[in-house]
């Protein structure tokens, strides 16, 4: 784990002051709402529904169990007891005080940390696998990087006011968990030769307009690495379209004259980049990479008893390959039948904090899925996790199955929702709750969102539902064929859409008829990409 | 009718105005009229309610119904937690916003 230096801390701790003053003025009318409101997004701020949210940057969705229980303990003290995991890495609270918001932030600065940067046209939070460090086919662990990419972005000065947000993700593996190609900038760190270095990927994202993003470099050598982003940003600073808030994003800019001008342009910025002499002495690097050592794995590799079906069950499902002999991966679902996806109480959190701190090396990962990985755990104490976690209702053996469900918040807390999104991913999980069924359909993500802004990735699910707004009623469309993953895809609509029954009736349609057509083992992504969407769209309109 | 709502700034709780301050009830809403305007301006200058708007509502027996789903949706709470709504007793309560 990366431990912030005296420097980190100090802006850290500037900047709570600084809200703290801010926040003083605001409550005291010196500042008007139009002058407060950009200053209480630059720090994670922002008017929902029913309150104040505060959305808390969790760096490449790394951390250990004293910020774990930390976040517990802001949700008991400032929050109504529970959190909301999201798919970018983070946790946002629904019911914050602005009276109370500087203190929830000092606390959270004891820690090591804080909401900068997760609002607003910067550069947000870097996302990660949630693997790294454990994963048994990375390359290298992406976390030095993403780390690197933190401070390098934290304040840029020239990247305070982008067009448009930002988001970048690193990745060292060729499979992919973090849905890199669907960011601002994705990397993914490769070998060529045996010296290290990264591919660069520009122009993906999601939204109204989804985008998968093209190749702009295939190997960008280590020590290049940030002249190169810094001129990827500089393209884009300079030309991204501030015109049009929905033209604004790198995607716009790379799509509009091309791949092949945006590298062009890239390069030029490049070799004047590259005089300045911004990129970190290999020196430094070591010095980040130090923070990310393997920690002390001494277990022996031993298979555990699977005597207990329900435990075999869940081993099988929710628990993966580590590299080093002895240990395993834990993925820690938040997605209970009927639950609300990403949740997660005051009390479930700590005991997730002791379990990372007991059995994981003190470490804990948040996954773009919305649920929670210990990453390290010795295979002698899968059965010891097992039983904690099931006490706290945290055992659903349902990683990438139907009811891993993604959903954004939408109408239940979102300002910006035209459809409600959770109750639609309680009652299709309810619906194939049959632990059997489930499993026997076999991989298949579903994601919803509340409306195009696509936060719940529904453009990346096999099974995607976006809520829309059909003269005040909400309403459903259907998309199939999306991926995330290293088999990126953007999905497509079905045909009309559904009302809220309508929906979970498509849905079961949908897979019913994957059950009947699919050959050998494909998942449901792929027989539909083998028949295509007619027999589909037959079975759901019929 | 037209009602007039907001947040309170120090708390952020949903509030609506009552014909002489704010109420965290909808039922306590009163009819703005074409007034809503300058009621919005004196009310915000004086940091009584943040970012306030105009909405159209439809009245009935039970009190004021906000004419659009998202204003329901702010007048109970998220449908997904009835503990946490204004209702948490009535189970039934999440009717009202559909
Ligand atoms: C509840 C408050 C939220 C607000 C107001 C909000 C707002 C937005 C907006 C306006 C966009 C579109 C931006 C653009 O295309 O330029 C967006 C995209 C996105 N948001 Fe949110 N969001 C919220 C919550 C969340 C949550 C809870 C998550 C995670 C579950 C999330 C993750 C994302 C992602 C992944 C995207 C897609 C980015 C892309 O276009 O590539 N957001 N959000
Ligand atoms: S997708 Fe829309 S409804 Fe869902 S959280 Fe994002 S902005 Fe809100």
């Amino acid at each position: 784990m990366y431990k912030y230096d005296n420097y980190d801390q100090a802006i850290v701790d500037a900047r709570v002051a600084e809200f703290r003053d801010q926040v003083n003025r605001r409550m005291a009318g010196e500042i008007t709402e139009d002058q407060f409101k950009p200053l209480r997004l630059m720090n994670g701020l922002y008017l929902q529904l029913h309150a104040y949210m505060l959305r808390v940057a969790i760096p490449y969705g790394t951390l250990d169990s004293r910020q774990m229980r930390m976040l517990a303990h802001i949700a008991r003290k400032y929050d109504r007891d529970y959190g909301h995991f999201t798919t970018r890495q983070n946790i946002q609270y629904n019911w914050i005080k602005l009276e109370e918001c500087a203190d929830l932030l000092e606390e959270l600065a004891s820690v090591e940390m804080h909401a900068i940067q997760t609002s607003g046209n910067c550069i947000r939070n870097i996302s990660s696998d949630q693997y790294a460090g454990a994963a048994a086919d990375e390359v290298a662990d992406p976390r030095p990087w993403a780390e690197l990419l933190r401070q390098w972005s934290t304040f840029h000065p020239e990247f305070s006011y982008l067009p448009r947000k930002f988001k970048i993700a690193v990745i060292a593996s060729p499979e992919d968990r973090a849905a890199m190609r669907l960011h601002d900038i994705g990397l993914e760190l490769v070998k060529q030769d045996g010296e290290l270095g990264a591919r660069v990927f520009v122009g993906g994202g999601m939204g109204r307009t989804p985008m998968i993003a093209p190749e702009i470099n295939p190997f960008v050598k280590a020590d290049d690495l940030l002249s190169y982003i810094e001129a990827c940003l500089r393209v884009y600073n300079r030309y991204g379209r501030r015109d049009n808030i929905y033209k604004a994003r790198i995607k716009i800019l790379v799509h509009e004259i091309g791949a092949d001008e945006y590298r062009r342009q890239v390069a030029e910025e490049f070799a004047h980049v590259k005089t300045l002499g911004i990129d970190p002495p290999l020196a430094e690097l070591e010095r980040i990479s130090a923070f990310f050592a393997a920690p002390a794995f001494d277990a022996a590799d031993v298979e555990p008893d699977r005597s207990d079906p329900d435990f075999a069950v869940w081993l099988d499902q929710n628990v993966k390959p580590h590299k080093q002999a002895g240990y395993a991966i834990v993925n820690i679902s938040l997605k209970p039948i009927g639950g609300i996806p990403g949740d997660a109480s005051s009390a479930q959190i700590d005991v997730m904090a002791d379990l990372a701190e007991k059995y994981s090396f003190d470490e804990l990962r948040v996954t773009h899925a919305q649920n929670i990985v210990l990453p390290h755990v010795a295979k002698r104490d899968l059965y010891t996790v097992w039983q904690a976690l099931r006490e706290a209702d945290l055992a659903n053996a349902n990683l990438d199955l139907i009811s891993d469900i993604i959903a954004c918040p939408g109408l239940d807390y979102c300002s910006l929702a035209n459809a409600r999104s959770i109750p639609i991913a309680q009652k299709i999980a309810t619906r194939f709750a049959d632990a059997e069924r489930q499993r026997d359909v076999g991989e298949l993500k579903l994601k919803i969102s509340g409306c195009i802004n696509a936060c719940g990735h529904h453009h990346a699910g096999h099974i995607g539902i976006l809520g829309v707004d059909k003269k005040g009623v909400e309403n459903y469309q259907l998309t199939l064929g999306g991926s995330g993953a290293e088999d990126v895809s953007i999905g497509k609509i079905t045909g009309p859409g559904f009302d809220e029954d309508g929906i979970v009736d498509a849905v079961e349609k949908a897979v019913e008829k994957y059950r009947e057509l699919r050959e050998g083992d494909e998942r449901f992504v792929d027989t539909y990409r083998r028949v295509g969407m007619d027999p589909f769209k037959e079975a759901i309109y019929g | 009718m037209k009602l007039l709502t907001g947040n309170e700034l120090g708390s952020g709780a949903v509030t609506w105005w009552t014909g002489s301050g704010w109420s965290i009830h909808v039922e306590d809403a009163v009819d703005v009229g074409e007034g809503g305007e300058s009621i919005l301006h004196a009310e915000e200058g004086a940091r009584r309610v943040n970012a306030p708007y105009i909405i159209d509502a439809i009245p009935t027996p039970e009190g004021p119904r906000p004419a659009h789903i998202k204003d329901r949706v702010r007048a109970l709470g998220p449908t997904v937690r009835p503990d946490l709504t204004l209702k948490p007793a009535d189970p039934a309560a999440g009717d009202w916003i559909i």
